[in-house]
């Protein structure tokens, strides 16, 4: 059974791999297989979590849970066209309530921490500080103040002003540079983990 | 018959009675030494033990927070005195659910107060303070079982509302000067202004447009500034006659979606040609979501691409699948380690705020204008304490200004109110 297992997992991430060549029936068979079996096992999922794990073993301690429960029901009024408009209220209540409880995330995390972050001597504490940390705190003070600059709307970017904000576009533009080389490196430990299957656990040829 | 021993008669030399005699008055004496001595160390060891505990020890809930914090209050032991006192500490215990006692703090003398600032909602709580004397110790009397509680108003947030507050009311500012008619400024956003070129391309090509809102559900923000700008997408595209379709991940998503492009279909005058399978769920499953719109690319071969929402580790699969064929991209997230992906494959990117931007630009409604003016009020501020921390800082560490200390230390309270 455990070399069943292997020779499918082999099967579907060859099949799933050989997009890199161009579409093709085993690609499709490979594709339907995994959305399949994951939109089954989702629904599982979430019936087991969330109906029978939050809601149905805490209705009695949490009457809270019964407004979810409302709502979800509301929800399928889609099904019956006749009342389908119904179906809008929750969804206009989830929209509402996202908006309102990430409004103050935001602005904590966006703002607050964001600007105290940046609170920083330059010259650091007591003229103790290195060369490079001296740099390093005039970078992250100019790049924060030179990124709210472009990201200012009111203004166009014109003069001084859009000087600052094109030095603004050229530090996040680093960031991302760098971003984008760290996460690279991080993707590459899939497709090791891939050949590492195919190599090692398939075909034992790696040990 | 019951035999008795006989009783053995013993003759002791008078020698050796002596000096039974005199070793039997030795050992009285040794004795007699130890027990005159007995008093002295008992009355060394009662001392050490009358260190007095603490009394009136009191657990009150902390008001106006988030429930995480509880105030202990007590009167000190009589023996903590600064002249010949006993005590050398106090310290702090708590039992957690009738468990085990946990020591959270070993206060000087003197303390009087204490703040657990580690409390959960769901647990019960009680509390004792040891009082240390050198060698002795003194337990108090352990408060009564009690619960921490959250209140409606957090203080800790006091300036986090001041400053919403602050931005709330440019908001409302804006908003009203411009339902008086008054033209707000937004600066031009490259990404916005090519949504119509792209969809006029695929159009003219007789593609269908691709719209792919992130992974994520409806409580993403990121996600919702996607589906408003789907609604002005699926406007042009109801204009122009031209098709849409839209894979989804959740289905949530898959409903909000359905509204939004039936409700523009509608505006455009053309509710005919709305049909619900625009708009179609895949899977919950990242990368069986990936695979599937993936092969929708390389078979359908759309002319314009949409990738507007939350991404994660897809980013780059969806972006250059769609690049292979030769679609426009436009792409927008405000996920930091997504968007080097989306700037390095797509044609335009809109760099987290202006997703969330967008809403305001494409609509040109006064209330969304006003937002977005109320926020660039709120990056005024941002800018302004930037600055002032920055200087304020420099200063401060290295001239050591009293006034200027001052301003630091409130600039950090303020912002640490997160």
């Amino acid at each position: 059974m455990e070399h069943f297992g292997l020779w499918v997992g082999a099967f579907l991430t060859l099949g799933i791999y050989s997009f890199l060549y161009r579409d093709n029936a085993w690609y499709k068979l490979c594709e339907a297989i995994f959305i399949g079996i994951s939109a089954g096992y989702w629904v599982v999922i979430l019936f087991w979590d969330n109906f029978y794990g939050k809601f149905w073993i805490g209705r009695e301690e949490e009457p809270m849970l019964w407004v979810g429960a409302a709502l979800g029901v509301l929800m399928l009024c889609r099904l019956v066209p006749r009342i389908g408009w119904i179906s809008r209220w929750p969804l206009a209540f989830i929209v509402g309530a996202t908006a309102g409880l990430w409004m103050m995330n935001y602005f904590s995390s966006n703002i607050m921490a964001q600007v105290q972050s940046t609170i920083m001597p330059l010259l650091g504490e007591g003229y103790s500080a290195s060369f490079g940390e001296i740099v390093g705190n005039f970078v992250i003070a100019v790049g924060t103040f030179a990124g709210l600059i472009y990201f200012y709307f009111s203004k166009e970017h014109k003069g001084a002003f859009g000087a600052t904000a094109r030095l603004g576009i050229w530090v996040i533009m680093i960031t991302f540079g760098a971003s984008f080389g760290y996460t690279v490196m991080s993707r590459m430990s899939l497709l090791i983990g891939r050949i590492d299957f195919l190599l090692g656990d398939w075909l034992g040829l790696i040990q | 018959m019951i035999v008795e021993p006989q009783q053995a008669r013993v003759v002791i030399p008078g020698t050796v009675r002596f000096l039974l005699l005199a070793f039997l008055a030795v050992v009285v004496s040794i004795t007699s030494t130890a027990t005159a001595s007995e008093p002295n160390a008992d009355s060394t060891l009662l001392e050490t033990q009358q260190v007095e505990p603490v009394t009136s020890l009191v657990a009150q809930d902390f008001k106006y927070d988030n429930g995480e914090r509880i105030e202990l209050f007590w009167v000190p032991s009589v023996d903590d005195r600064l002249v010949d006192g006993l005590v050398t500490g106090y310290e702090v215990y708590r039992t957690v659910n009738e468990g085990d006692p946990q020591r959270l703090a070993i206060l000087p003398p003197g303390a009087n107060t204490f703040r657990d600032e580690a409390a959960e909602i769901d647990s019960v709580y009680s509390y004792y303070i040891t009082t240390l004397a050198e060698e002795t110790s003194a337990k108090s009397v352990a408060t009564e079982p009690m619960t921490s509680e959250r209140e409606w108003l957090n203080r800790d947030r006091g300036y986090l509302f001041l400053i919403a507050f602050v931005i709330a009311a440019a908001v409302i500012f804006f908003v009203e000067t411009a339902k008086r008619g008054k033209k707000l400024f937004i600066r031009k956003i490259a990404g916005l202004e090519a949504i119509d070129d792209a969809v006029g391309r695929a159009t003219e090509m007789g593609r269908p447009v691709l719209f792919v809102p992130g992974i994520h559900d409806m409580d993403d923000v990121q996600t919702l500034a996607a589906l408003t700008i789907l609604g002005r997408v699926s406007r042009t595209i109801a204009d122009y006659d031209s098709k849409i379709f839209m894979p989804v991940s959740r289905s949530l998503v898959m409903t909000a979606a359905r509204e939004t492009i039936k409700s523009s279909y509608m505006a455009a005058g053309r509710p005919d040609a709305y049909n619900d399978d625009m708009v179609n769920y895949v899977t919950d499953e990242q990368f069986g979501y990936v695979a599937s719109v993936d092969g929708l690319i390389v078979r359908e071969k759309p002319a314009t691409i949409f990738l507007l929402g939350a991404f994660f580790a897809e980013s780059l699969i969806l972006a250059e699948t769609g690049n292979s064929v030769g679609a426009i991209q436009i792409a927008g997230t405000a996920r930091p380690a997504q968007l080097p992906f989306f700037i390095a494959a797509c044609d335009f990117t809109l760099i987290g705020e202006e997703l969330f931007a967008a809403s305001a630009y494409l609509s040109d409604e006064p209330k969304q204008l006003g937002s977005l003016k109320g926020q660039d009020v709120g990056k005024g501020i941002a800018m302004f304490f930037v600055i002032a921390g920055t200087v304020a800082a420099t200063i401060s560490y290295a001239w050591d200004i009293g006034p200027v200390n001052d301003v630091l230390d409130w600039l950090n309270q303020v912002f640490s109110s997160n």
